[in-house]
């Protein structure tokens, strides 16, 4: 079947067969390899994408259902070349040790913040509650999305 | 894990949608937000050879007040109930039972009216639908049917739907203001299925006595079991903890737990009359307006 999917602002147009997990078009047919896979039973959340802006798990779509939608990877999230504030916030708060949960922790904060800016410790840590972390006890992972609201307000403040 | 090959369709419509179930006959499946079939398919549980996507049907996606019920429609994500004030100010079971379905994740791709076709017994909406008298609004080629919740939820993972028929929306009674309801449920973390789940669902009438109770269980048995002695033993009943510890009893009696991995068979039962009682007592403070 030939889709059309738009990956981190690029259109791609693919023939794909149906039961094509959309995790594995991501990494192997788009090359985009920041998405993991962890437990491949929904289970852990490191194959987290945005679709149409909502975090979802890639290993638990299919490719084919991605058709004229519009997707964000770990790989879209850099801001003009540069870090994006969760990421350099993520790299400020050491919340990450080995990486491997850290795209879709990434990708769910930044959803987060887009409709919360401003949201409590209870409200991220329930926000990052189908994400599985097996190193860091999570506390710098929420410190770093705190910090990032705040510096979010920060810049909004100065260009307004 | 790969599913075995299937051929996929992707209507926009629901008319569309039926066309291609009557086409495609039992080798047809409905996906819907697929958190419950793709993992059931990548473990080969299930090898549907047609797969009819509904994701693409923008006319199910609603939460609506109608003639005194909600309209819940088949794209009905379990995230949208959690944010819904429609379900907030009109059904209090479902609006306590949305946060603590699967996790944040799932919830943004799984839809009510999935889980309530799946009718897996660990599911937490059939025992809310349960409790309230939910309907089901099932369509085929031929019409329109509309199922009461008891008698579309048959067996372990076998709802009453007919070959060409799905599920196009849940109609759920509105609470007015003598009733109150509430799940409880015990999880060991976050995403994982109840432990045990408990849906209670009560309406006052004028003198303040029991004038409907509803009451069903997650995960002990092999449904989502309704438990009709107790509902019926409190009709016209003054409410309070004394009635509440008697229906907890009847409760913890027909339950059918089994010991596995999230407890032992008793721990479960205890668990079920506890609950049983404390759901009742928030359903009560919210009929009473206490809430
Ligand atoms: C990690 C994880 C944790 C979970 N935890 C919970 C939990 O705590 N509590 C809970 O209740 N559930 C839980 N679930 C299941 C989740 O709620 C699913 O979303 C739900 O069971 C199925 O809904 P769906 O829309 O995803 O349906 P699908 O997976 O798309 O479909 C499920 C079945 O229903 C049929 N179907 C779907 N829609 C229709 C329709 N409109 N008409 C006819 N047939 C239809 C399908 O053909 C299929 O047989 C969990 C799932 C995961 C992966
Ligand atoms: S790989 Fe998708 S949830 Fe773990
Ligand atoms: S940093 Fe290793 S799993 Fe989260």
């Amino acid at each position: 079947m030939e889709i059309e999917v738009t990956v981190n602002g690029v259109a791609y147009r693919r023939d794909t067969e149906p039961r094509r997990l959309l995790v594995d078009f991501i990494r192997t047919e788009l090359g985009l390899t920041g998405t993991h896979i962890g437990c491949d039973t929904t289970s852990c959340g490191a194959c987290t994408v945005l679709f149409d802006g909502v975090p979802v798990k890639s290993c638990t779509m299919f490719a084919v259902q991605a058709d004229g939608h519009e997707l964000t990877t770990v790989e879209g999230l850099r801001r003009n070349g540069e870090l994006s504030p969760v990421q350099a916030a993520f790299k400020e708060h050491h919340g990450l040790q080995c990486g491997f949960c850290t795209p879709g922790m990434m990708l769910v904060a930044t959803a987060l913040l887009s409709s919360n800016p401003d949201p409590t410790e209870e409200e991220v840590r329930w926000a990052l509650s189908g994400n599985i972390c097996r190193c860091t006890g999570y506390t710098n992972i929420v410190e770093a999305i705190r910090s990032a609201a705040a510096t979010m307000h920060e810049t909004a403040g100065v260009e307004s | 894990m790969y599913p075995p090959a299937f051929e996929y369709a992707a209507p926009e419509s629901v008319e569309e949608a039926l066309d291609r179930l009557a086409e495609v006959g039992d080798e047809g499946r409905i996906l819907a937000g697929g958190q419950s079939l793709i993992p059931m398919m990548k473990l080969r549980l299930a090898a549907p050879a047609h797969l009819i996507d509904i994701n693409e049907i923008a006319e199910l996606a609603y939460i609506r007040e109608v003639n005194g019920h909600l309209a819940i429609g088949a794209l009905t994500r379990h995230a949208d109930v959690v944010r819904s004030e429609v379900v907030a100010g009109g059904c209090a079971t479902m609006a306590s039972a949305a946060p603590w379905v699967a996790d944040p994740l799932v919830r943004n791709r799984g839809t009510v009216c999935g889980s309530v076709a799946h009718c897996d017994p660990e599911g937490d909406w059939n025992s809310v639908m349960l409790a309230v008298g939910a309907e089901v609004v099932a369509r085929s080629k031929q019409g329109e049917r509309v199922i009461p919740i008891s008698e579309f939820v048959v067996d372990f993972f076998t709802n009453s739907l007919r070959p060409g028929e799905m599920v196009t929306e849940l109609r759920v009674p509105r609470d007015d203001d003598r009733s109150g309801g509430a799940y409880l449920k015990l999880e060991r973390k976050i995403g994982d299925y109840a432990t045990v789940g408990v849906a209670a669902h009560l309406r006052l009438d004028e003198q303040g006595r029991i004038a409907r109770a509803g009451l069903a269980l997650t995960s002990v048995g092999p449904i989502n079991l309704k438990v009709t002695e107790a509902e019926e033993m409190m009709v016209g009943q003054e409410p309070g903890d004394e009635l509440f510890a008697e229906a907890a009893q009847i409760a913890a009696r027909t339950c059918e737990p089994t010991s596995d991995v999230r407890g032992p068979a008793e721990y479960k039962r205890s668990v079920v009359a506890a609950y049983t009682r404390r759901a009742f007592g928030r359903a009560l403070a919210g009929a009473r307006g206490e809430t």
